[in-house]
């Protein structure tokens, strides 16, 4: 069977069956080493559609970093297809290179002894910028990201948020189709994720450009992206829309009921379970895939009720009980005798 | 692209990311001069040592000052020029071990190219101008027959020789994406080999020399063709066309350096770390 | 003296930072027993054609040669140890931070730079040595006493090595770039210890004038310990008395550089 058939002509990102795996030796003993095989990356599969803007989340260690860097041409797939505006980034690495941007937020891919500029004035020969182009963009981006106090000031003198600023300027000189970014607000303050937020989502919608963005902070994928991926050990656990995350994540929504006085906890079978009492007030937790409305008419029919709320789950509940569902390692441990 | 096209785009990013690093350097034009100063100095010192001992003595191992003074200067200008030009791969260890590897391998360019770019130390000239002092005093100190072909053979010796130094220097930082705390085992090699080749051959024991002949072909930087220019036995009783080997063991070095830099960069790029 | 404890601990730290870095370790045990290798050979095709040069018989001067290697990383010969980062402290300002810790800021390195100097002789000094001792004749004193005099001596050099970079540290209060302080450390290393010729081979007069300076307390003073050349309490006396100078010395710039922070503000 072709799996490429069924792929959407739309597709930018086309990733089928990708696999990752590692070997990491670790020391056990004095002359001893443990040879465990780690899939990094589990037979993932997505397609991302161009303009699209998708969040991929999960745990650290969950194989975040190294589906990017497999994206981005960094490392070699172990197994499986990988496409990226139809190029093969391990084996067309620098040529993929002129139409992606990337960004670490841990790490800064500017130089760090030299004045912002000069990595720009860098950048606009090393992807070969047309000079128009390159004046255009660095005008818009310098306004847009605020930059202009910026550009004679050495990198290493920069705050977080600057350099992240300066960061994402610097992957954008190109016009990259495609823009990755790697925890882009871990660490900034809340007015600097704010104005990266708010220029993503202006590149996203007027540009069209494609992003894939990795974070830890649910906030940037609430306020960002209409589709998210979860990934974890390797696998991908969900693919889809923000909202549908709850169902998936097979989480619990809650009843809130004001009833006339105080009572033992509503008695509903297998419905629903009184997880807080607080005098005439009682906290039910019921599946979210489940609708409300046979629990509340029938609470309603038993019960004195006077006023009654649905509470949704919070995302981060929903994502920290995907992954506790899903705590068992995927790991084949090998025995390596004797030293490295 | 083609093996070409590669060198072309590499050397092209080199041009570009070593002349930021130089405009960024001439800024400071006053610090910049007293740092060359200072490294005339610090490399100026080898030389001074070797003085000292000719103070004492008038031969070392069969050779005079002037002769010895040849051999540095052929040693320290071919180093210089591997030094300056590709000196900063030495630190790829470190960029692997802080992960800032992953931004180069980002870019539309050779990663070779621009770590071999990086930082350039324009205050390495340091070495280079030092080197040819010494060997412009040996040239006027010397007393040989200079020939056509002697003449000739002393810039292809210094470009030889810079490129074997460099295909040292490619290898080393080869050796670090498996290693990656190990740039002091490329030192060894390195200011090890500039070190070694200041010395005559005759100085050394015989399994030293075949070492740097055979396995780790140094002696060709200048032991060699030094021998054909200064009128002696060549080491190890090698035969005469082997002073005009240099180029053919230049590329061959190359060779084997652009492998094991490829396969340390496939390594990197399959293990990630 | 609670301090006691407290300097010993920090240089238990200084020592085990260095230990965890083995592949560092092997890499540099590497390179030293490299460069033994090419400047026993110099010294080798030297002694011939002088023998008894500046006293040495070959076997001395082979000796000198890897005791040099020994030591090289354990004194910071052309630098390495703790000024590097202590440079960068006063650079950034954080040096300001150390100077309001309830702890002497000399000591407070002092005691770190020798549990590194200490890991650097067992882990990086023993095993060129050893190395050299096997495949080359050397000369070695069958004495106990003289061996334990050696030690203190090697003790004291690190003191003095100390000194020395404590000085040069401290300069990055008043210079703006470090680089030219480096640099004049480690051509006076390289050269007024006798790394690249033995103090007793230089021609005269230098070679009287450069047996006076503090450098020669770090190697020519062990080796000739070492080798019956020097009489140990002499040898101590003199290393001593350059330690308390230097040390002395760096107490009255720190003060100095002290009033400056405080005055600045950082």
């Amino acid at each position: 069977m072709s799996e490429g058939a069924t792929v959407p002509e739309s597709a930018f990102i086309e990733v089928d069956r990708v696999e990752k795996v590692f070997d990491v030796r670790r020391r056990t003993g004095f002359l001893q080493r443990e040879l465990r095989r780690v899939r990094a990356v589990d037979a993932i599969s997505f397609t991302v559609a161009r303009g699209e803007m998708v969040g991929y989340i999960g745990p650290n260690g969950a194989g975040k970093s190294t589906t990017i860097k497999m994206l981005t041409g960094i490392l070699t797939p172990s197994g499986g297809r990988l496409r990226v505006a139809g190029i093969d980034p391990s084996r067309e690495r620098t040529r993929l290179a002129h139409r992606i941007g990337v960004v670490f937020g841990q790490r800064t891919t500017l130089w760090w002894d030299l004045p912002l500029i000069d990595s720009y004035r860098l950048m606009h020969r090393m992807y070969r910028i047309p000079d128009g182009r390159y004046r255009e963009n660095l005008d818009r981006l310098v306004e847009l990201l605020d930059l202009s106090a910026l550009l004679e000031v050495p990198v290493r003198q920069l705050s977080l948020g600057q350099r992240m600023r300066g960061d994402i300027a610097a992957a954008l000189l190109h016009d990259p189709e495609v823009l990755y970014l790697d925890e882009p607000t871990i660490g900034l303050d809340v007015v600097s994720k704010a104005r990266v937020r708010e220029f993503l989502r202006e590149l996203n919608t007027e540009r069209g450009t494609t992003v894939l963005l990795t974070t830890h902070d649910l906030q940037d994928i609430e306020q960002l992206c209409s589709r998210v991926m979860v990934i974890d050990h390797g696998r991908l656990v969900y693919d889809g829309a923000l909202a549908g995350l709850h169902e998936a994540g097979e989480s619990e929504r809650t009843l809130v009921v004001d009833l006339e006085r105080e009572l033992p906890p509503v008695e509903v079978g297998e419905a629903a379970r009184v997880v807080k009492v607080d005098g005439p007030r009682q906290w039910l937790a019921f599946p979210a895939s489940e609708s409300a409305a046979p629990l509340v008419a029938r609470i309603a029919a038993e019960y004195p009720l006077v006023d009654l709320s649905v509470r949704e789950p919070d995302i981060e509940a929903v994502i920290a009980r995907m992954y506790q569902d899903r705590e068992t390692a995927r790991e084949t441990v090998v025995q390596a005798p004797g030293n490295s | 692209m083609g093996e070409g096209g590669r060198l072309v785009e590499g050397l092209r990013a080199y041009r570009l990311i070593a002349g930021m690093w130089i405009r960024s350097t001439l800024a400071y034009r006053v610090s910049f001069v007293l740092t060359v100063v200072g490294g005339l100095l610090v490399t100026g010192l080898d030389f001074v040592a070797i003085l000292l001992m000719f103070s004492q003595v008038d031969v070392l191992g069969g050779y005079t000052l002037p002769e010895v003074a040849f051999l540095y200067g052929l040693s320290a200008t071919s180093f210089g020029l591997a030094d300056l030009s590709i000196g900063s791969a030495g630190r790829l260890g470190s960029r692997v071990r802080d992960g800032t590897l992953d931004t180069l391998l980002v870019r539309p360019a050779p990663v070779l190219a621009q770590v071999a770019a990086d930082r350039f130390a324009l205050r390495r000239v340091a070495r280079l101008i030092q080197g040819t002092l010494v060997l412009g005093y040996a040239w006027v100190a010397l007393d040989v027959d200079w020939t056509p072909v002697k003449v000739a053979l002393v810039p292809v010796m210094l470009v030889c020789g810079g490129l074997i130094f460099a295909a040292v220097f490619v290898a080393g930082a080869a050796f670090q994406f498996v290693a990656q705390d190990a740039s002091e085992v490329q030192a060894a090699f390195t200011y090890g080999g500039q070190t070694l080749l200041q010395y005559p051959p005759t100085v050394f024991g015989t399994e030293l020399v075949r070492g740097v002949t055979f396995v780790l072909p140094l002696a060709f930087v200048n032991w060699v063709p030094a021998a054909y220019v200064l009128g002696r036995p060549y080491p190890l009783g090698l035969p005469e066309w082997a002073a005009f080997a240099p180029p053919l063991v230049a590329v061959a070095c190359c060779a084997v350096a652009g492998s094991a830099w490829r396969a340390g960069l496939r390594t990197y790029r399959s293990t990630g770390s | 003296m609670g301090s006691a404890r407290l300097y010993a601990t920090v240089a238990a730290g200084g020592f085990r930072r260095y230990a965890t870095y083995r592949v560092a370790t092997a890499a540099g045990v590497f390179t030293n027993t490299v460069f033994g290798l090419i400047l026993v050979y110099t010294y080798l095709a030297l002694w011939d054609e002088r023998p008894h040069l500046g006293g040495y018989d070959q076997a001395q001067a082979v000796t000198y040669v890897w005791l040099g290697q020994a030591l090289f990383a354990t004194l910071a010969i052309q630098g390495g140890g703790f000024e590097t980062e202590l440079m960068e402290r006063i650079r950034t300002g954080e040096v300001a931070i150390d100077l309001y810790r309830p702890a002497d800021l000399q000591a407070w390195w002092l005691a770190g730079d020798l549990g590194r100097a200490l890991f650097q002789l067992l882990g990086r000094g023993v095993l060129p040595f050893v190395f050299g001792a096997l495949f080359f004749p050397t000369a070695l004193p069958h004495d106990p006493v003289i061996w334990a005099a050696f030690a203190v001596t090697i003790g004291l050099a690190m003191v003095v090595s100390f000194g020395i970079r404590f000085l040069v540290a401290l300069s990055g209060f008043w210079l703006m770039d470090g680089t030219g302080a480096v640099q004049v450390l480690m051509v006076t290393g390289m050269f007024f210890s006798g790394m690249a010729l033995p103090l007793n081979a230089f021609p005269q007069p230098l070679g009287d004038i450069v047996t006076l300076l503090p450098w020669s307390a770090l190697l020519q003073m062990p080796a000739d310990v070492l080798m019956g050349r020097t009489d140990p309490l002499f040898a101590f006396v003199f290393q001593a008395g350059w330690a308390v100078v230097l040390l002395a010395v760096g107490r009255l710039v720190q003060g100095a550089a002290t009033r400056r922070v405080v005055v600045q503000g950082g």
